[in-house]
């Protein structure tokens, strides 16, 4: 027999060590589940976790981890601010969509004449359009009391109706002989998302992902509003008390949220992706909500967090090709990751105690 | 009191310790029977687990109990109550939806037919002066008329031994004097009771012995009515105590002027304040007395801001503020401390610094353009612990960590220290040991000697009179008229709080 008991202060020690011994159980439990199917597990994990980094062509790997993992961070980056204030956006795939949808039209408005200014107006719009798709769920929860989640989430399958009308619809390439999709962006230089430093996968959405990290960095540590999210999340009546005022903080998390995640969909369509078409969305805005939980919620343990989930990513897709591990054991893998932090997540509030005495 | 001086319970070396903390070392006592037997101590002596031990709830690590003359080892309440031990908790297990006699059927092993159990309830509820409608839902019911729900659902077990927690923490002087009867009928009929209170001076009315607890151990035992109160709290605290000293000053100008005050509750089922009048001067305690519930912490959130009512309905020295916000409150020189500490006036899971940062953000000047001043925070969190001595590990220590005594001492003493002209405290004292207690009462004069308007909520009866130069009280969200402490009679208390509620229906259908 053993009992849970809560700890009077939660443990540094365990905050900090839950998502490492997460990655390990997680190792261990997928390495189990790839040996079932048939797999050597040592080959499994050591090409999910290692072949990107130090593989035969780590290189082209290495740039692709950034290219991941840079919409993941700026998206959880933006969640984890609703989520600490207990704010609960779960719609960032349609902020997503919609960023590329509006960054994508000023780009597509422009085309083809060649400025400096279009691809400033580019991010200003992809902000713009996450943060309009944001301001939905928030609105409609300060003005009538509704639930964010469910709006958030719904309004996640308008963005994809609305994306798919848009790939054959407005934005469809009059070039293309007819198939769906719009023009491609990225090769269009003045609406190019390109690589800053060539074969390096930095683009403007890492540069972009790693201010993001230290303005929120700078904002949860250093700055009353941050304060405020955090004691919202933590004790709602307490924050009353110390004059928040619960609307606008919700506007501003749900804003934010949006912004970033309107900016990661920018990005991608004007780069990686190059173009909008009707399977665009896949899925960054979701797996972010893993990557900040995963991240502790905390700046830089997300941009950690986005970085192991990339891999996973990547490594997953070699895992695939090279020693063909079916995607749906790659997304169980995934899935692990998630669902063993969580559950060691316990230690860090409680410690196991074996009591034999309480036990008959 | 009975002439059958036979045992009744006896309880030997009870010892029961939980990890990091002994919350009962050998203790010993015995209760005859029609007794009516005390249990004094501070919160946190261990009352409430030797009570739950008595009543099965907890089971003691060694030590062993006697029921007449027969070994007592209650596994689970419904043994005890089987053996004719019955208890009536602090706070009531009742649902409002239900009416009286479902509510008792509820609580009994084999509950018999709905009018033969209402007979008996008015029998009951009669025999003992308590008087109870069967047949109304107890959401109508006043605080007192639940509890008496609960008597009644333990008297109907027919007990040897009734254990009563903190019975009269929400009850009128006048419905406390109709407890004590049925009380002390019930001892003159041969039933032992266990009284658990800290209120000293009912203990001196109403019990025959008292065993004094503290820190988990019996340290003396006594008969209350041969002690004076302050003897008892002595007894308690294990040191002397010396009452606040009073400056005699005479008040200044108002400072705090409520006119024609109406809110609703936050709460769905909260109390609505209806038209409250009120003013404090400069140098002045204004006590607020009142049952639990009956408008309190509407009050409270009135005037700190988190209610936001008509601009002209609160004004601090002259100024309109009643449609600004807590910190706008506070920039114009007015504090509050609400009454529950974790959660509300404190955030559990942030350091003491963190949570001087909470409310003291705007009067210490602790931000510059909203960027956070940590060192100053750091620096203003350890003087309100130096200053109020607040025993902590650190700073940095979780709130939720600290003792209820101690968390109140920050709470209290972060916002007395930013130097306020209004301060507004709810139930400043509530569940802190007599000598923390003690010391934020001296706190509390001082701040009004040193020129502060102050309000002092409090359900505590004792420290509104030892404290408040004037006195009103909270019935059903109006307040009565402030009077001048002195010379106030405790009848003419409990009439302003409301008498005895809801006697006049109870009449109506005898």
């Amino acid at each position: 027999m053993f009992i849970l008991e809560k700890r009077p202060n939660p443990s540094r020690f365990w905050t900090g060590a839950t998502p490492v011994l997460a990655v390990v159980l997680t190792m261990i439990a997928g390495g189990l589940l790839f040996a079932a199917l048939g797999k050597n597990p040592f080959e499994a994990i050591r090409t999910i976790f290692l072949d990107p980094l130090i593989g035969d062509n780590a290189w082209y790997y290495r740039a692709q981890l950034l290219v991941k993992a840079a919409p993941l961070v700026l998206i959880a980056i933006g969640l984890s601010l609703g989520f600490r204030a207990g704010i609960w956006n779960i719609g960032a795939e349609g902020q997503y969509i919609l960023g590329a949808i509006f960054g994508a039209g000023v780009g597509l408005w422009f085309y083809p004449s060649q400025h400096w200014y279009i691809f400033p107006l580019m991010i200003i719009a992809g902000g713009f359009g996450g943060w309009l798709w944001a301001m939905i769920p928030a609105i409609l929860k300060t003005r009538f009391g509704t639930n964010e989640i469910l709006v958030s989430l719904m309004l996640v399958y308008v963005a994809k109706n609305l994306l798919a009308s848009m790939a054959v619809g407005l934005m469809r390439n009059p070039e293309g002989s007819g198939f769906p999709g719009s023009r491609d962006l990225s090769a269009y230089p003045s609406a190019a998302n390109l690589e800053i430093f060539a074969g390096t996968g930095i683009h403007w959405g890492v540069v972009a992902a790693v201010i993001a990290v230290i303005a929120s960095y700078i904002l949860l540590q250093r700055h009353m509003l941050g304060f405020q999210i955090r004691l919202t999340g933590q004790a709602p009546r307490a924050a009353r008390f110390a004059g928040v005022k619960p609307e606008r903080l919700v506007v501003f998390c749900m804003g934010m949220s949006g912004i970033l995640a309107g900016l990661a969909g920018m990005f991608e369509v004007a780069g990686p992706a190059g173009k909008i078409s009707i399977d665009f969305a896949s899925g960054y805005g979701f797996t972010a909500i893993i990557v900040a939980f995963l991240g502790r919620l905390h700046p830089i343990g997300i941009l950690l967090a986005g970085l192991l989930m990339a891999l996973t990513y990547v490594g997953g897709d070699i895992a695939q090709s090279n020693i063909g591990l079916p995607s749906a054991a790659i997304q169980a893998f995934q899935g692990m990751l998630l669902f063993f932090l969580l559950a060691v997540d316990l230690l860090s509030n409680y410690r196991i105690r074996f009591n034999l005495k309480e036990a008959h | 009191m009975t002439g059958t001086e036979k045992v009744l319970l006896t309880v030997e070396g009870l010892t029961k310790a939980y990890p990091g903390v002994v919350a009962n070392s050998n203790v010993s006592f015995r209760i005859m029977e029609g007794e009516v037997h005390s249990l004094l101590g501070e919160n946190g002596a261990g009352k409430s687990t030797l009570v739950k031990m008595i009543y099965g709830l907890v089971r003691p690590d060694t030590g062993r109990m006697t029921l007449r003359g027969q070994v007592y080892e209650p596994s689970a309440p419904k043994a005890a109550r089987a053996a004719g031990v019955a208890m009536v908790f602090q706070h009531f297990s009742l649902f409002e939806a239900l009416n009286v006699a479902e509510n008792v059927a509820l609580g009994m092993e084999n509950p018999p037919k709905q009018s033969e159990l209402s007979q008996r309830i008015r029998q009951v509820s009669e025999a003992y002066g308590l008087p109870l409608d069967p047949a109304r839902l107890v959401g109508d019911l006043s605080a007192g008329e639940r509890q008496r729900v609960e008597i009644i659902r333990c008297l109907l077990q027919d007990p040897k031994l009734l254990i009563m927690d903190e019975p009269t923490s929400v009850l009128t002087p006048q419905e406390v004097e109709i407890l004590f009867k049925t009380l002390r009928q019930l001892s003159a009929e041969g039933t032992a009771i266990l009284y658990i209170s800290h209120k000293l001076e009912e203990i001196r009315a109403l019990c025959d012995e008292a065993t004094v607890l503290r820190r988990g151990k019996v340290v003396d035992t006594c008969q209350p009515r041969e002690k004076s109160a302050r003897e008892l709290a002595e007894m308690m605290v294990g040191e002397t105590l010396t009452p606040p000293e009073r400056s005699g000053k005479a008040p200044g100008p108002v400072a705090l002027d409520v006119s024609g005050l109406s809110a609703r509750s936050p709460n769905p089922f909260g109390t609505a304040l209806q038209n409250i009048h009120l003013t404090v001067q400069r140098g002045e305690i204004l006590g607020i007395a009142g049952v639990a519930g009956n408008g309190q912490d509407e009050l409270l959130l009135a005037l700190s801001g988190e209610i936001r009512t008509a601009k002209d309905a609160v004004k601090i020295d002259g100024k309109g503020v009643g449609d600004l916000g807590p910190n706008e409150r506070r920039a114009v020189g007015l504090v509050s401390a609400p009454e529950e500490r974790l959660g509300h006036a404190a955030a559990p899971d942030m350091s003491l610094t963190e949570n001087a940062l909470l409310s003291g953000a705007v009067r210490k000047e602790l931000t510059s353009r909203g960027f956070i001043d940590w060192a100053k925070t750091r620096t203003f969190a350890a003087g309100i612990v130096k200053e109020f001595d607040v025993r902590t590990p650190g700073i940095g220590t979780a709130a939720r960590a600290l003792s209820g005594g101690n968390l109140q001492k920050f709470v209290i003493g972060r916002e007395l220290s930013q130097d306020p002209s209004v301060i507004v405290v709810n139930q400043p004292t509530w569940g802190v040991d007599a000598a923390a207690a003690a010391s934020i009462r001296q706190a509390l004069i001082d701040r009004a000697s040193g020129g502060a308007a102050v309000v002092v909520i409090s359900q505590d009866l004792d420290e509104l009179l030892e404290i408040a130069d004037r006195f009103a009280a909270l019935n059903g969200g109006r307040l009565s008229a402030p009077r001048p402490t002195q010379g106030l009679t405790v009848d003419e208390i409990g009439l302003m709080m409301g008498g005895a509620h809801g006697m006049e229906v109870a009449h109506v259908h005898p």
